[in-house]
């Protein structure tokens, strides 16, 4: 049996453009950050994982020790998508797990400017047509035989929902995104911190339909780090560092498997359900537990899609959910109470961090304003297309 | 401008299919993601079906026209087709859920030696 492992200490800046810090600067912020709370420092660490997406191939793990700390552990730089912060905090419970480490620092960073989320780049005029690449094409497919951008690419994931479920359309999805913009408010860490009427939502420029601007996340910069600690040293550690650190009762990483329509689409269902049954088999922990949930609303209708992956409302009642307020902070569920993706910001490497910080500072019972009263359990969820989805579960202290 | 959508008098879509468990695939593959078998037949897609899910792209990079409506179709034979919705008004009012459509191709551009590229979409039926 795996020992447990622990968030003993965790920090995150606010997400927002910073002009004049760079990408280490941040990461480095959060990492001593996170070894301050936690009551240790670098020299404790055995592992450092460093998750980075734009950055991937700049040994960031390395250049946040080169400022913190060269103890000459074992750095592990990861990128996985959206999933790349997760996916650093799970390479250190791996270690701990397997009884390579007892401490380590994951950390998740991002700096990634004004750049735009449309992908699928400018359609070069070639002057002679030449079939290249898997499909044979003589020029880049996206807007010809549909779309490569985010935007259309999760608008079309929320309106496969609609077509498959009664009582989903627009105004669903962006019932979703007045919520988190109205979470935000409440939190000093957020990107943007305004809220909006429906209408203001439903009226603001159309990105892809039925995703309109204020119904997708921005881009930005930040950092999030965590320290984990396996369970036998956790046991010498002082009173007070037990007293507020988080059990991490489920920590599960999944891909897509085959499904007949992932050749013409990406399936963001399949592997989010298979990672929350997982979770929740792992963890003993049943949906209707949950006292907050951080979830990966890139886009308002992705979030809506997974209250149903997840097992927040009944199958197939997302729509009813959002309708009768389940996921709002004084909601049968709340989440994204942070103000998610959508509105506290996704600076992408630190994401899946963030959201365990986030939810730890609730079980801690230290998130001001935006406190979850009462918080003995939470969720957190990524999912990067191509795809990677994690899920970990939360859990308070009970020493 | 793909392989896989195959011209004549009738054009119509090209599938990989494997032969082991009848996964299909549009372009090159190495083996099958559902089976991991390597043999591979081609099969003729049927030209008509019904609107799975669409996106009305209103942005976009800059050299693509907005706003298109980005759809994708299973056809009457259960193939997953990932396609542009043309000859309809882009607004949610006139693209439904479910409705019918058929292949269609035209002319997408033309290079310097004059040579044409045809594209694929899908149109009300
Ligand atoms: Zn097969």
């Amino acid at each position: 049996m795996p020992q447990d492992v622990w968030v003993l200490g965790t920090h995150m800046t606010p997400f927002r453009r910073y002009i004049d810090k760079d990408a280490v600067d941040l990461a480095c912020t959060a990492a001593l950050g996170a070894l301050e709370d936690g009551g240790v420092g670098i020299s404790d660490m055995d592992i450092l994982a460093c998750g980075t997406l734009f950055q991937a191939g700049a040994s960031m793990g390395q250049q946040v020790q080169k400022q913190i700390g060269q103890t000459g552990i074992p750095v592990y730089n990861v990128s996985n998508a959206c999933a790349t912060g997760a996916t650093a905090l799970r390479t250190v419970i791996l270690a701990i797990r397997a009884g390579e480490a007892e401490m380590g620092l994951a950390i998740g960073v991002e700096q990634m400017g004004k750049m735009g989320l449309l992908a699928g780049g400018s359609r070069e005029q070639k002057n002679t047509y030449e079939p290249s690449g898997r499909f044979g094409a003589v020029m880049p497919i996206d807007g010809i035989l549909g779309t490569d951008t985010m935007p259309g690419v999760f608008g079309q994931a929320g309106m496969e929902y609609a077509n498959d479920n009664d009582g989903v359309g627009f105004e669903q999805f962006a019932k979703v995104a007045q919520k988190n913009h109205a979470h935000s408010a409440l939190n000093p860490l957020a990107q943007y911190r305004k809220e909006f009427s429906l209408q203001e939502v439903m009226e603001s420029p159309m990105q892809s339909y039925p995703n309109t601007l204020l119904m997708c996340c921005p881009t930005g910069d930040g950092a999030a780090a965590c320290v984990l600690v396996g369970e036998e040293r956790f046991a010498s550690l002082n009173p007070e560092q037990r007293a507020r650190a988080v059990k991490i009762s489920a920590s599960v990483l999944t891909s897509d498997p085959y499904v007949a329509s992932g050749q013409a689409q990406p399936d963001v269902n399949t592997l989010t359900r298979n990672a929350a049954k997982a979770a929740y088999e792992q963890s003993g922990v049943a949906p209707g537990d949950l006292n907050l949930v951080e979830l990966h609303d890139c886009f308002a209708t992705a979030e809506l899609i997974h209250y149903d992956n997840l097992g927040l409302c009944e199958p197939g009642g997302a729509g009813d959910f959002i309708d009768r307020g389940g996921p709002w902070r004084d909601g049968e569920t709340p989440v994204n109470v942070s103000g998610g993706l959508i509105s506290k910001g996704h600076p992408i490497g630190a994401t899946g961090v963030a959201n365990v910080y986030e939810v730890t500072t609730h079980l801690r019972g230290e998130a001001g304003d935006r406190q979850i009263e009462g918080a003995n359990v939470g969720l957190t969820h990524v999912i990067g297309l191509g795809s990677s989805c994690a899920v970990h579960i939360l859990e308070k202290s009970a020493s | 401008m793909v392989d896989y959508l195959v011209l004549g008098d009738e054009p119509y879509l090209q599938v990989n299919e494997c032969k082991n468990c009848g996964a299909r695939y549009f372009g090159r593959r190495n083996a099958c993601g559902q089976c991991g078998s390597q043999e591979f037949q081609q099969a003729r897609v049927s030209d008509t079906g019904t609107l799975r899910t669409f996106s009305i792209v209103h942005r976009a990079a800059p050299s693509i026209p907005t706003p298109y409506v980005s759809a994708i179709v299973v056809t009457d034979d259960g193939t997953s087709v990932r396609t542009n919705l043309i000859n309809i008004d882009p607004t949610p009012d006139k693209v439904v859920l479910g409705m019918k459509v058929k292949l269609a191709t035209y002319v997408v551009g033309t290079d310097d030696e004059g040579k044409e590229a045809v594209a694929f979409a899908y149109e009300p039926a």
